[in-house]
């Protein structure tokens, strides 16, 4: 009797399962149901596209709709990976194009996109839908011309915080008449001015826009016309809020933003002057997600907005907030669930507002009871505010603390920072990403890796003392996916001893560490399922084994050395050297 | 305009400079009051070898692992951590952590503070902990030593930016340090200064571009965020060039009185004789006024008053010009 269960009915129930990770399970079972999850899956994300081959993956998921890929590590962010050393998007675009044509939806990370992809996109994918780019860079307004005239069914737009090449603002009106699908746009990246006539009839003739997101070219006056043309709006990014507007001008914005009723997200808010705070009040009850990082607003006009917000989960705030407004954050927004504060000064260390604190933190730890996502710039910090932080919140999932002071210890004991990141390891279970920074020790690493058991990505810099500390992370944090590195003293030994643990992450960054080049040579030797990249500009004449490398990029792949490598990224594959010296491991 | 003007709207980036230096110098004393602390107190929690390691260091006056040569730095160097100082090769923009410690330490982070890689690289073994001391025993005294800026970057110079032949910057920078994204220093660099002058807080800093005028023997500089508005940002050039138009109205015939008038000034400086023109950051010359304000001093890198018969080649902004021109008139 045949017991297996027909592929039609698992296919059936196949197509209830969403999430990949249960997919990813799903297809393990047995080559049936492989297969069958195979044929079925139509959202497939890679998260590092040198992982696996373009083709491989079209070949494997033939009805795939969707499609998610990141490129560059993510210290890319922070200009640490250097211009030119990969992640572009052709390949994919090409082999999609080819083989699996009823793409749909295209959501790219950190990858270099060009217009040529653009287009290649417009010309190739008939039903077209989604195009997300977050900081992606190497294309131009061209591209995006492209993609607006050709996209029929277009329904999301979004550019976040990409590096575009700004020809102008005729791009949007390449949209045609006949676009009338179009749910999200998203050109808050780009400085030219768009004609706002265009503009406005785009939004008219969109009843299903949800979520308009503007550049900063956008005056205040615009702003007005086009919330009364899309009161339906659900996320709302502001141009600039800073033009003089007469007392009519003003009453009517105020009056199309009460009419918002949907609004449940709101950023932009460029140069917002004070005196326009008053019109946000209308929207704010209804707020689920504030994002004031580009708003140079200041206490106390900063407080009048935040006690309206009762219900915001997101808030993304300079600190000008200081500890001021963050004390009010935590009395009136307790439904909060994700804090960013990022700095305000420029060079981050002498501009910084000194009027904010760990104590900033601290208040909102005590405050808001869903809090389990921070990030937090600040100055300096202390051991007690940590774990005070720790005892409140032991729901953390994220927690990303960044002392601007490299080596900077808790400022009133002078000890290092071990024991606060003690506390918070050890008490939030569920954290699963961390950022560490001022001054630790290799015991700080000692208690993550005792602790850390759920933890997935890790940051690091200017920390430690020896390779123990590399040691203790890779040893002991299990569910450790993502490490990154920069500047800290040691490298090889660690490296070397831990390298089985490096196939069971997605990638290891480590720069301006104390790694040699012979423990490149020699990991890329013992771990042939590794892409072992060396990223070093300045390579030295002669390449002792005992030289430092500037940079390296370790990461699991299916898909072998990449072929798209530029002169600075060595790998052993590339120029592999006559016999390996021989290293002392312990 | 005399050379101390010239000095002082250069001030803001020949300070700082001469700021760390000057606090360098200050800050170079060997402290041997303080060394002698090192082995004497706050070693409570150590264990006795690491006492000795740490008091026979303390008497080394070197950067370099024992037994390796350190050029010419004797005289001035970390007492408290001459362990660290292997690490030190490998931070090439960064303070060592002592200096840290002192709240009230100057903030500025020296650049290029380390020594060459080659001379370290030839002796460096495998680091090991024995190489390291405990920090809390350097943590504890709080000396501020600072290292003197160093002239020579090396070769395998880390963490800084990656052009190699570019000085060390004024205000010291680490690459990538604060993590904060490229896209959001680049966006908030442009933003208005309006909030900044409202409450006398510090914006990003001032912006100093090189203003050039044909014919005029020297540069002046300009700090483009002390203006809000094209207006004010003419006002000031014609006050600052006023000179050099007034020679050349001399040549056409006007009596030196006359000519000390503002329309006049005007005239020559807005449309009649001269243009506004500024280099963006692609290196192209354009004309002034086609942008909004905040966008024009993000993309401006310098200035230049032409000749209104030199600048009819130049390119306008891009479209839509003729917009972004009623748009900024509005503004302005």
């Amino acid at each position: 009797m045949d017991l297996r269960l027909p592929s039609k009915v698992l296919e059936h129930i196949l197509s209830f399962v969403d999430s990949n990770e249960d997919r990813n399970s799903v297809s393990l079972v047995c080559k049936s149901w492989f297969e069958t999850e195979r044929r079925t899956r139509k959202r497939v994300i890679v998260r590092n596209c040198y992982a696996v081959t373009p083709e491989a993956v079209a070949r494997r998921f033939p009805e795939m709709r969707s499609l998610t890929l990141k490129g560059k590590p993510h210290f890319a962010d922070y200009n640490l990976v250097p211009d030119g050393w990969g992640g572009y998007a052709w390949p994919w675009i090409e082999a999609m194009a080819e083989k699996c044509p009823s793409l749909e939806e295209l959501r790219l990370k950190r990858m270099v996109v060009t217009d040529e992809c653009l287009e290649k996109i417009a010309a190739s994918f008939k039903d077209f839908k989604v195009l997300v780019l977050t900081s992606c860079e190497g294309f131009s307004t061209d591209g995006l011309a492209a993609i607006a005239v050709a996209c029929s069914n277009l329904r999301e737009l979004e550019l976040r915080e990409c590096i575009v090449e700004d020809l102008g603002g005729d791009w949007l009106s390449y949209f045609p008449e006949t676009l009338t699908s179009l749910v999200s746009l998203d050109f808050s990246c780009l400085d030219s001015e768009v004609k706002l006539s265009d503009l406005e009839r785009l939004v008219s003739r969109s009843p299903n826009l949800k979520s308009l997101k503007l550049n900063r070219a956008v005056s205040l006056d615009a702003l007005g016309s086009l919330l009364r043309l899309a009161p339906q709006l659900v996320e709302l990014g502001t141009g600039s809020f800073s033009d003089k507007l007469d007392q009519e001008a003003v009453s009517k914005l105020s009056q199309a933003f009460s009419e918002m009723k949907e609004l449940k997200s709101l950023s932009g808010l460029w140069d917002v002057l004070p005196e326009y705070i008053p019109l946000l009040y209308s929207v704010c009850p209804g707020l689920t997600s504030l994002n004031l990082s580009y708003a140079t607003v200041q206490m106390p006009d900063l407080l009048e907005l935040l006690t309206r917000c009762s219900n915001l989960q997101k808030l993304w705030v300079m600190d000008l907030i200081e500890d001021k407004g963050l004390e009010v954050v935590a009395s009136s927004c307790k439904e909060l669930r994700e804090l960013r504060v990022f700095p305000s000064g420029a060079e981050g260390l002498n501009d910084t507002n000194v009027a904010m604190t760990e104590q900033g933190l601290v208040s909102v730890s005590e405050g808001c009871p869903n809090l389990e996502s921070v990030l937090y710039f600040c100055v300096q910090f202390t051991n007690a505010a940590m774990v005070t932080i720790a005892r409140n919140r032991p729901n953390l999932k994220c927690f990303r603390l960044c002392v601007m002071e490299p080596f900077a210890p808790d400022h009133k004991t002078q000890k290092p920072l071990d024991e606060g990141f003690k506390a918070i390891v050890e008490r939030c279970k569920d954290l699963q990403r961390l950022s560490v920074s001022g001054l630790l020790t290799d015991k700080a690493f000692e208690y993550i890796g005792t602790h850390g058991k759920k933890l997935r990505m890790l940051s690091i810099a200017f920390a430690g003392d020896s390779d123990l500390m590399l040691h203790h992370l890779l040893s002991g944090c299990e569910s450790l996916n993502k490490l990154e590195i920069r500047d800290c003293p040691f490298g090889d030994t660690a490296l070397v001893a831990n390298a089985a643990k490096l196939e069971t992450m997605r990638s290891l960054w480590m720069s301006s560490c104390c790694v040699s080049f012979g423990a490149c040579k020699l990991l890329s030797q013992k771990m042939p399922k590794l892409n072992v990249e060396v990223i070093d500009e300045h390579p030295l004449e002669t390449r002792p084994d005992s030289s430092p490398v500037e940079r390296i990029y370790i990461y699991r792949t299916l898909a072998g050395p990449r072929l798209d490598m530029p002169e600075f990224v060595w790998t052993i594959q590339k120029n592999p050297e006559i016999g390996v010296s021989h290293l002392a491991i312990k | 305009m005399s050379p101390e003007e010239e000095l002082q709207s250069n001030g803001s980036v020949a300070s700082s400079t001469r700021n760390i230096v000057g606090v360098l110098k200050e800050h170079n004393y060997l402290g041997l009051s303080d060394c002698s602390s090192v082995g004497s107190s706050n070693l409570s929690g150590l264990a006795d070898d690491d006492k000795a390691t740490i008091s026979l260091k303390a008497t080394e006056l070197t950067l370099g692992l024992p037994g390796s040569q350190s050029p010419a730095r004797d005289t001035e160097l970390n007492l408290l951590g001459p362990a660290k100082l292997d690490e030190k090769p490998f931070f090439p923009l960064l303070p060592s952590k002592d200096e840290m410690c002192s709240s009230s330490s100057h903030k500025n982070i020296a650049s290029g503070n380390k020594r060459g890689f080659s001379d370290t690289m030839d002796k460096v073994p495998l680091y090991t902990e024995k190489n390291w001391m405990f920090p809390e025993a350097v943590l504890a005294t709080q000396s501020v030593i600072k290292k003197e800026v160093a002239q020579n970057l090396p070769k395998g110079k880390l963490s800084t930016t990656n052009n190699s032949s570019s000085p060390p910057a004024a205000k010291a920078q680490i690459v990538g340090w604060p993590p904060v994204r490229s896209y959001r220093k680049n966006t908030l660099a442009t933003t208005c200064k309006n909030s900044d002058e409202v409450d006398g807080k510090p914006g990003s800093g001032p912006l100093f571009v090189k203003v050039s005028m044909d014919g005029a023997p020297y540069l002046r500089k300009v700090d483009l965020r002390s203006y809000t508005n094209y207006g004010e940002l003419s006002a000031a050039l014609e006050k600052m060039f006023t000179t050099f138009t007034l020679g050349q109205c001399g040549t056409s015939g006007a009596t030196g009185k006359d000519v000390r008038n503002e329309t006049k000034l005007k005239d020559l400086l807005n449309g009649k004789d001269y243009v506004l023109t500024y280099e963006d950051k692609d290196g192209d010359w354009m004309l002034v006024g086609d942008f909004s304000w905040e966008i024009f001093i993000g993309v401006c890198k310098k200035l230049k008053i032409m000749k209104g018969c030199d600048a009819i080649g130049l390119a306008a902004a891009p479209a839509p010009a003729p917009r972004a021109m009623e748009k900024s008139k509005m503004r302005a």
